[in-house]
């Protein structure tokens, strides 16, 4: 960025610098680097640059490669959605917390569902025993949808469902609550996560079928989404998940970016182009502890993706090779000791998910290594992100970092280093092949284990864990929020109640009416829409399919 | 010889949130132990595996808050089928003011606050030693 004689300048004083202070400067730590294990520097300079052409490589935010932002005016013009991630017990008890948090300023709303949900089984099933409404909103029927929204109007605000294995169900929900309000699918805003081959990659909570099932039921979506709700994100590509379950930043970008080519393989086989499938993907990422990289792989990412899109998959529409961001402050971060310190881990790595260019953002509750947020801990959660969009001033100017040495240094490392891990993947036959050989397994075990290591060992520092670490007759809990055995209970009455009021017959043509779907290689979003109109529930419409589809058997590799 | 002692670790119900099971489970093998790890396990299921594998001690990881109902539903079914020597460590997010409940419905001990792969191995054998010091 600098002219060739002022960084030959500065690389002779450098060396000169750098020779005084090996010398005469102890340092405390062995080693330098990043949580991805990228070398930090002593200091950075115009030298780290000197081949990184500003134009190119960093540019106008708004412009290609999109490492400064994807908008011009970025939070000038928009700040971030505050949307926080509600879901507790059943519709009624979420749908009071979704208005408290709106009452508090929250922008948007942010759905996850309760295990039994997300595995495709009703309330009642045993095997739901215990997990009702535990850690997310149980959902068995479109019933349980319409309480979920009661009084909030649905055409004003962008709803983000949490919804993987079972997302064509709940997605087809949503659009028939909207419609029994008389609001089409073309004006819904929002997303559902619908990544569900993220589940065969390492996550593992919420996947039913076969991955090539599952990856038909996602392109279903995206292909229902393109013809019906041009306002709507078909896929958010969640990156945030696996690195809650243990990888690197680095790994974050490649796995993420990864993923998501193969969906748009998946839908170029289906007769779309690129630009048509891939334009309304958005991305979930993580906002982790190690800030200074965290701020960069936001950055990286954003480039890394928009290089591809263009150059090796063709896309045309600059809005196709654009990252949308939605990030999620880091859960694995958080402890039990002390949980008031997570309050202030939370924000800073909030700030680093906005000085990364953000678009959409959800901070922890300082309880959730205990349990699920209780109502003080999610309004404390939810200022976190005021306070830092009205407060602090950084989003007055666009992608302040931009432009730091070491800022730029570290994109330029994890762009690299991601771009060679994606390569790595499609040298292994691309992500299906890969789940199947255990790449990713292998990978998270490694990297859970490196850190397991290094907190034992004190290497990786845990304020008030390993280090710092009060006697635990001096530490306190804080009140924990408990979903009742009642409420359960409630639950099961309701899905029951459901069922013997609907019209029988009509529930179950129209389930039948999905299978056959399903049997045949049709879109099921038609069928399905049809399907919840007609009460029919999670666990009916899931179970049709596992007889379709069959079940998955994972592959532990512990 | 020492003993060599075989542990079940498990993820019991829906809740599928694994790293920590998966960690726990390999650091136990490493140590020298005999693991079987086995995910949305019913405390049904789980009591068949006891059987099937005839193990010392079941460490079961749950994150999703159904802690209070499932282990004491698997406490219950290791008494019922007077597998009571059977070790049940618990280990996840569970709040500490749970800790007398589960301890009173029959579990050993909860590991869930704060520990590393090896505290929680050193927790199994202790508790497998203990077991077999009451039964001999």
């Amino acid at each position: 960025m600098a002219d060739a004689d002022s960084v030959h300048e500065v690389k002779r004083r450098l060396a000169d610098w750098e020779a005084g202070v090996v010398a005469h400067q102890p340092e405390t730590k062995a080693v330098y680097q990043t949580d991805s294990g990228i070398p930090v520097k002593r200091l950075y300079t115009p030298v780290d640059l000197a081949e990184t052409d500003y134009l190119t490589r960093i540019g106008f935010p708004g412009e290609f490669p999109y490492t400064r932002g994807p908008y011009q005016t970025m939070y000038r013009t928009r700040q971030w959605t505050m949307r926080q991630v509600s879901g507790l017990a059943t519709g009624e008890e979420t749908n009071a917390r979704l208005k408290y948090l709106l009452s508090l300023g929250q922008t948007g709303l942010n759905i996850v569902f309760d295990m039994p949900t997300h595995r495709g089984y009703d309330s009642d099933h045993p095997i739901a025993l215990g997990e009702v409404g535990q850690c997310g909103v149980a959902v068995d029927s479109l019933a349980d949808m319409e309480q979920l929204f009661d009084g909030i109007p649905i055409e004003g605000v962008s709803s983000s469902l949490i919804a993987n294995a079972t997302a064509p169900i709940l997605l087809a929900m949503y659009i028939a609550l909207a419609e029994s309000r008389g609001v089409p699918p073309e004006k819904l805003t929002g997303s559902i996560q619908n990544d569900v081959l993220k589940e065969y990659m390492g996550v593992g909570t919420s996947y039913i079928y076969p991955p090539a099932a599952a990856l038909k039921m996602a392109v279903d979506v995206v292909e229902y989404c393109a013809r019906r709700m041009p306002r709507w994100n078909t896929i958010t590509i969640n990156a945030h998940c696996l690195r809650e379950n243990g990888i690197s930043a680095v790994q974050e970008v490649g796995f993420a970016l990864a993923n998501a080519m193969t969906y748009i393989r998946a839908g170029v086989e289906r007769g779309f182009s690129v630009d048509e499938c891939a334009q309304r993907f958005s991305f979930h990422v993580a906002a982790d502890n190690n800030f200074l990289e965290e701020v960069a792989k936001f950055r990286a990412m954003r480039r890394l993706w928009a290089q591809l899109l263009r150059d090796r998959f063709g896309a045309r529409d600059p809005r196709t090779w654009m990252v949308r961001f939605s990030a999620q402050t880091a859960g694995r971060t958080l402890t039990a000791h002390e949980p008031e310190n997570n309050i202030v881990r939370t924000a800073i790595q909030a700030l680093a998910a906005v000085l990364g260019g953000v678009q959409s953002l959800h901070t922890n509750a300082m309880d959730e290594a205990l349990g699920i947020p209780s109502e003080a801990a999610a309004r404390i959660a939810l200022r976190t992100q005021q306070i830092i969009g009205f407060e602090t001033g950084v989003s007055d100017t666009v992608d302040p970092l931009g432009g730091s040495y070491c800022i730029e240094s570290l994109t330029n490392a994890i762009e690299e280093k991601a771009a060679a891990i994606i390569d790595h993947i499609e040298r292994l036959g691309g992500v299906p092949r890969a789940i199947e050989k255990g790449y990713f397994a292998g990978e998270i075990r490694r990297v859970n284990q490196e850190e397991d290591e290094a907190v034992r060992a004190g290497t990786k520092v845990v304020v008030g864990v390993n280090r710092f670490r009060m006697d635990a007759a001096d530490t306190r809990d804080i009140e924990i929020t408990k979903i009742t055995p009642a409420s359960e209970q409630v639950q099961i009455e309701r899905v029951r109640g459901v069922r013997a009021r609907r019209d029988a017959r009509a529930a179950e043509q129209a389930v039948e009416r999905v299978g056959a779907a399903a049997a045949s290689g049709d879109n099921l979003m038609p069928a399905l829409v049809d399907a919840v109109k007609a009460y029919a529930t999670v666990g009916e419409i899931a179970d049709t399919l596992r007889g379709v589809y069959g079940e998955y058997k994972e592959l532990y590799a512990y | 010889m020492e003993k060599r002692v075989r542990v079940l670790v498990t993820k019991l119900g829906l809740d599928g949130h694994d790293r920590g099971a998966k960690l726990v489970a390999r650091a136990l093998r490493d140590a020298g132990m005999e693991v079987i790890y086995l995910k949305f396990q019913t405390p049904a299921d789980v009591i068949r595996t006891v059987i099937d594998e005839d193990v010392d001690a079941v460490g079961v990881s749950i994150l999703s808050g159904g802690h209070l109902t499932l282990l004491p539903r698997l406490c219950a079914l290791l008494r019922e089928n007077e597998l009571e020597h059977v070790a049940v460590i618990a280990g996840g997010t569970i709040p500490r003011e749970d800790y007398p409940a589960l301890r009173r419905a029959g579990v050993a001990t909860v590991c869930a606050r704060e520990v590393t792969a090896a505290e929680i191995v050193d927790c199994v054998r202790r508790c497998v030693a203990e077991r077999d010091a009451a039964r001999a």
